[in-house]
């Protein structure tokens, strides 16, 4: 009897914090998303107005259209950079312990304060900054560049820098996960160098790439802090939106927002997991 | 691998720049934040001084620090022991198969990939539909919860996948209880990983910020009264306190890894 019951209680204590802090939460925005909004607090209602105000207003159209732009440069840039990094620690670098300590050494900045690391960019990025400086320095350009600070390039440059080892890692678990001897193999029977990447290595590497994906759709479809520091007053995106709803008290529509941000990226989500199956990566 | 190729070179720059980009910004605030009483928000520095780090624990110049800094401290501590706490005991329940135990595991990942803005929200939903205050300590609480414990419980689960189950069986046998058999088996051999993932998990609360950030309440923990600065302190004070909390947080990142590799190499031997 107590056997049968045993993991039950174990997992108690972790799935009531779930229920509270999660679910309950998650349902109410749900709730909460076909309420009023008076003027001063929340009515409960049963009212679709803040999801047609949603796909009615052309603001937030393109806001949701800006946050997808910075998701698809976010995910191109972070797989371009990230994938030779990971193949660099997983098929260059000769030893084990060698292997851990340089993977080691990209993860130690992520598990550090992200605001702090959004601000570090300040002195280098803006108008007098250190990039501007050493450009203007030697003599290359003659009006500091604008766009380095508070625009689109800074955003994507903020999330790919905080949210790169998020493609990294399952990108270099799968690589280190690739039998050698079929690369031996392959190499024995004539294949050249690039015929092994596009046959051997890139198909087995598809499922990390597929989990680092997931993780950067997650990550950047609710972001807002990079965007509120990186991005100046313009720069916009559904979790900004969000924020500045709950600002005002907007809570229903705010719901709302985050009903279909939720649904966008589980679609996203599901269709990375259609195109890939990852589930024996787990 | 066969002899270095070219590839291999390129690959190596390419890893360095990277390395660079990771950690350069970070080292150009660590040197911003050593100038003199001159100093000024960017290059170039007229004199090094060890001046706005001390001006950091004077209040009037930067508004307030120390009791955010003491509210995060205690914030990340009661984290750290939910977690820590929760995490083993779910842990331990997956080492037994169970009905619903593929609910749990996926709802544990949800918990992670959840955007974390949703997570703030529906907190702050509830807690203003109950009509409760929200506060660091309860709404905060639960807010940094939900990104800790499926961290914790993950990394719980590889520590007891290499757990050999040869030592609990035995107590078993000689006639130890559950609860004998945890304290004097168990946690003696999980207590070092026990401490690095405590670590990192306070680590981890100490530096949270989206999911706190529409939950806080009225009193600010450390990274929400730092965001607030961004917009009003104009000094190398801001980075000067940006480099003491980021070498605080490496340094226990630090001290994590290394007590997870020394456990690692433990229960290999």
């Amino acid at each position: 009897m107590w056997k049968s019951f045993k993991p039950y209680a174990l997992i108690a204590p972790q799935s009531l914090v779930f229920a509270l802090f999660l679910i309950f939460p998650l349902v109410m925005i749900g709730v909460v998303s076909f309420w009023q909004f008076n003027g001063y607090a929340m009515a409960p209602d049963f009212s679709l107005d803040n999801y047609l105000g949603i796909f009615t207003s052309l603001v937030t159209v393109k806001t949701y259209l800006n946050t997808f732009k910075f998701l698809a440069l976010v995910w191109v840039v972070t797989l371009l950079v990230g994938y030779p990094v990971a193949y660099f620690l997983a098929f260059h670098v000769p030893r084990l312990q060698w292997q851990i300590l340089l993977f080691l050494l990209c993860t130690i900045p992520f598990w550090t304060s992200n605001i702090i690391r959004m601000i570090s960019w300040l002195p280098l990025l803006g108008r007098e900054g250190l990039v501007n400086q050493v450009l203007m320095n030697s003599g290359l350009i003659h009006q500091p560049l604008e766009f380095l600070l508070y625009s689109d390039f800074a955003v994507v440059l903020g999330m790919v820098h905080l949210y790169i080892i998020f493609m990294i890692a399952p990108i270099f678990n799968s690589l280190m996960r690739i039998d050698r001897t079929l690369i031996t193999a392959a190499a024995d029977l004539g294949a050249g160098g690039a015929a092994i990447f596009r046959e051997i290595v890139l198909p087995l590497s598809a499922p990390g790439m597929a989990i680092g994906s997931i993780f950067i759709v997650t990550l950047v479809m609710g972001e807002f802090v990079t965007v509120r520091l990186m991005g100046g007053g313009q720069a916009a995106s559904v979790g900004k939106l969000i924020q500045t709803q709950i600002g005002s008290l907007q809570y229903p529509l705010a719901a709302a927002n985050a009903v279909v941000l939720l649904g966008v990226t589980l679609l996203i989500v599901v269709s990375i997991l259609r195109v890939l199956d990852i589930r024996k990566e787990l | 691998m066969a002899k270095r190729s070219l590839s291999f070179y390129v690959l190596l720059v390419f890893f360095g720049l990277f390395v660079l980009f990771l950690y350069g910004p970070m080292i150009t605030i660590f040197i911003l934040s050593l100038q003199g009483p001159d100093g000024t928000l960017t290059f170039p520095i007229r004199s090094f001084g060890l001046y706005w780090l001390g001006q950091v624990f004077r209040e009037q110049r930067i508004g307030n620090f120390v009791e955010p800094f003491g509210r995060s401290l205690l914030l990340g501590l009661l984290v750290m022991a939910i977690t820590l706490v929760a995490s083993v005991l779910a842990s331990m329940g997956f080492r037994q198969r169970f009905r619903g135990s593929g609910v749990i595991f996926y709802l544990t990942i949800a918990s992670l990939i959840v955007p974390s803005i949703l997570v703030s929200l529906g907190i702050g939903i509830v807690f203003q539909v109950m009509g409760w205050q929200t506060n660091w300590f309860s709404s905060g609480l639960g807010a940094h919860l939900t990104w800790t414990l499926p961290v914790a419980f993950l990394i719980m689960l590889g520590i007891f996948n290499r757990f050999d189950h040869a030592y609990e069986e035995a107590a078993r046998d000689l006639g130890a209880g559950d609860l004998n058999t945890f304290w004097e088996i168990v946690f003696p051999l999980i207590g070092p990983g026990l401490l690095g993932v405590g670590l990192l998990t306070f680590t981890l609360s100490y530096d949270e910020f989206t999911r706190t950030s529409l939950v806080s309440g009225q009193d600010n923990t450390l990274p929400l009264e730092i965001f607030g600065m961004t917009t009003n302190v104009t000094s190398p004070a801001l980075y000067a306190l940006g480099t003491l909390t980021t070498l605080f947080s490496a340094s226990l990142i630090l001290l994590a890894y290394l007590t997870y590799l020394l456990v690692m190499k433990r229960q290999r031997t």
